[in-house]
C-alpha cells in the first residue's frame, strides 16, 4: 500500500500488537466514554446545555483518549533499541513516522469516530449535526495524532514526559479545536459548516506534511 | 576593507570568551539606555499626554500593555530565527541567545496580559473576557512555557536546546494560525489602532510616549537577553579553562 517494504511491515506489525493487547488498545475508548459520562454529572443533565457543549465535549474527550496513547508512541522502541535502528538504514525516516502515526489514529482516532454516534446521542447533539460531527472528527483526528506524535518526539528522552506532553499539546491543537467545534456548532443552527470544514482540512494537510519532518528530527536528536 | 574586519568580528563573537567581553560592555549601556527612554516614556504618558476623553486616567495603562504585546511577540521572531540558526549550522550561541529569549519573552506576555486584566476591569468591567487577542497572547504564553519547560527536562544542555529549537519552529508555523482562528473565534478587543501603512485612528499627540516606550522594551530585551546569554554560558562552561580566567581577573 505504502509501497516502502519496511514502512508497511512496520505497520502491519503495530497491528499485529494491537490486535493481540486488544482490551488495552481498547482502553482509550472506555477512558472517552468516562469523560463523557462525568461531564453531565458535573454541569447536571439538562438537554440544551449539553447539547450546546456536546461539540467541544466530544472533541476534548477524542484528545484525551489520543493523549493516552502518545507516551507509548516512540518509548518502546527507544528502550529496546529499534529507533536506532529506524535511522541506520537505508529506508526512510519519514514513512516510517507515518506509519506508526497511521496506526496510532486507526487505534485512538477511529474507535472514537465509531463511537460518536452513541457519545452524540447520550448529550443530546440534534441529530442532523451527527453527519457534520463524524467528518469533523474524521478530517481532524489524523492532525491530532500529527501532532500529538510531534509532542511526543520532543519529549521522548525527558524526565516527566507525560505531564510535558500534555503541556506541548496543547498550544498546538488549538485552531484544531476551533475549527473543528465551530463546524459542528454551525451545523447544530443548521448554518453551513462547509467553511470551517474546509479550514479544518488545510490545516490537517498543513500539519501533514510539516509535522513528520519535524517528528523525524526531533527523533534523530533524542538519539544523539 | 570594513565588510571584512566585520566579518572577522561577528565571526569571533560566536566564541565563548569574546561573546563574553561583548555582552559585559554592551548590556549596562543598554541597560542605561533603557532606563533613560523608560523614565522619558512614563513621564511623558503620566503628565503630558492628555486624558483619554472616554477612558479617562485609565487609557494610560496603553503605554505598558501595547509595548509589551508587540515586544512579546517580536521576541517571539528573533527567537525563531535564532533557533532555525542553531539547528542549520549548529552554532552553540545562538543556541544559548534562542533559550535565553523565552523567560525574557514569556514575562513580557505576562505584563501584557496582567494589565490588559487591569484595564478590562473598569472598561469591559471583568478581569478575564474570553477576548480573541487576549486568548492568542495566554496561548502564546503556554508556547513559552512549553519551550523553557521543554528545555530544563534534559541533562544534556545542547541537546535540549536544539530539540526545543524544533518546538520553536513549529510554533513559529502554528503561532500565525493560532491568532487567526481565535480571532475569528470571538473579539471584543478593539481592532489594532496602530497600524503601518495608512492612517493611524489614535490621535498624534498620544503617540511620542508609545514610540518611547517601545523603544525602552527594545532596549530591555536587548540588555536582559545579553545578561541571561552571559550567565548561561558561564554556567555551561564553568569547568573550562577560560571561565577560569576571566573570574580571576575580575576578582583581582
Amino acid at each position: 500500500m505504502i509501497g516502502n517494504g519496511s514502512a508497511t511491515a512496520l505497520f502491519r506489525r503495530d497491528m499485529k500488537l494491537a490486535f493481540r493487547r486488544l482490551g488495552e488498545s481498547l482502553l482509550p475508548l472506555f477512558f472517552l466514554f468516562t469523560v463523557i459520562v462525568l461531564i453531565p454529572l458535573g454541569v447536571g443533565p439538562g438537554p440544551n446545555l449539553l447539547a450546546r457543549m456536546a461539540p467541544g465535549m466530544v472533541w476534548v474527550a477524542a484528545l484525551l483518549a489520543s493523549l493516552l496513547a502518545l507516551e507509548h508512541l516512540f518509548r518502546p522502541d527507544l528502550e529496546d533499541g529499534t529507533l536506532e535502528q529506524w535511522f541506520v538504514g537505508e529506508h526512510s525516516v519519514y514513512r516510517r513516522v507515518l506509519a506508526r502515526l497511521f496506526s496510532h489514529w486507526l487505534i485512538t482516532g477511529l474507535p472514537v469516530i465509531l463511537f460518536s454516534p452513541l457519545a452524540a446521542e447520550m448529550l443530546h447533539l440534534p441529530r442532523h449535526a451527527l453527519g457534520t460531527l463524524i467528518i469533523s472528527l474524521l478530517i481532524g483526528t489524523p492532525a491530532l495524532s500529527l501532532l500529538g506524535g510531534l509532542a511526543a518526539a520532543l519529549t521522548l528522552s525527558t524526565r516527566g514526559a507525560s505531564v510535558l506532553l500534555s503541556i506541548l499539546i496543547f498550544p498546538l491543537i488549538v485552531p484544531l479545536v476551533i475549527f473543528a467545534t465551530g463546524a459542528v456548532s454551525m451545523a447544530a443552527d443548521s448554518l453551513d459548516p462547509s467553511a470551517h470544514l474546509g479550514l479544518l482540512a488545510a490545516f490537517t494537510i498543513l500539519s501533514l506534511t510539516l509535522a513528520p519532518i519535524g517528528i523525524a528530527a526531533a527523533l534523530r536528536m533524542n538519539l544523539e | 576593507m570594513i565588510w571584512k574586519t566585520l566579518k572577522l568580528w561577528f565571526h569571533k563573537l560566536g566564541s565563548a570568551p569574546s561573546f563574553y567581553n561583548f555582552s559585559k560592555t554592551v548590556a549596562p549601556w543598554l541597560w542605561v539606555g533603557f532606563a533613560i527612554t523608560t523614565a522619558y516614556g512614563i513621564y511623558l504618558a503620566l503628565y503630558v499626554v492628555p486624558p483619554d476623553y472616554q477612558q479617562g486616567d485609565s487609557a494610560r495603562i496603553l503605554y505598558i500593555h501595547v509595548p509589551a504585546a508587540w515586544q512579546a511577540m517580536f521576541i517571539y521572531g528573533v527567537m525563531a530565527m535564532l533557533a532555525a540558526i542553531a539547528l542549520i549550522w549548529r552554532i552553540r550561541l545562538t543556541e544559548i541567545l534562542a533559550m535565553s529569549c523565552a523567560p525574557i519573552g514569556a514575562a513580557l506576555t505576562l505584563v501584557c496580559l496582567a494589565t490588559g486584566s487591569l484595564w478590562g476591569k473598569p472598561m469591559w468591567g471583568t478581569w478575564w473576557e474570553w477576548d480573541a487577542r487576549l486568548t492568542s497572547m495566554l496561548v502564546l504564553l503556554f508556547i513559552y512555557i512549553g519551550i523553557m519547560g521543554l528545555y530544563a527536562a534534559f541533562d544534556d544542555r545542547r541537546k535540549g536546546a536544539r530539540i526545543a529549537s524544533v518546538l520553536i519552529l513549529a510554533g513559529a508555523v502554528n503561532i500565525p494560525i493560532i491568532h487567526f482562528s481565535v480571532e475569528w473565534w470571538n473579539t471584543l478587543h478593539q481592532p489594532a489602532t496602530i497600524k503601518l501603512t495608512g492612517e493611524s485612528s489614535m490621535d498624534p499627540s498620544m503617540l511620542p510616549p508609545l514610540i518611547w516606550m517601545v523603544i525602552s522594551t527594545k532596549l530591555f530585551f536587548g540588555a536582559a537577553l545579553l545578561d541571561r546569554a552571559r550567565n548561561e554560558l558561564l554556567d555551561q562552561d564553568r569547568s573550562k579553562s577560560w571561565v577560569a580566567r576571566k573570574v580571576l581577573q575580575t576578582s583581582r
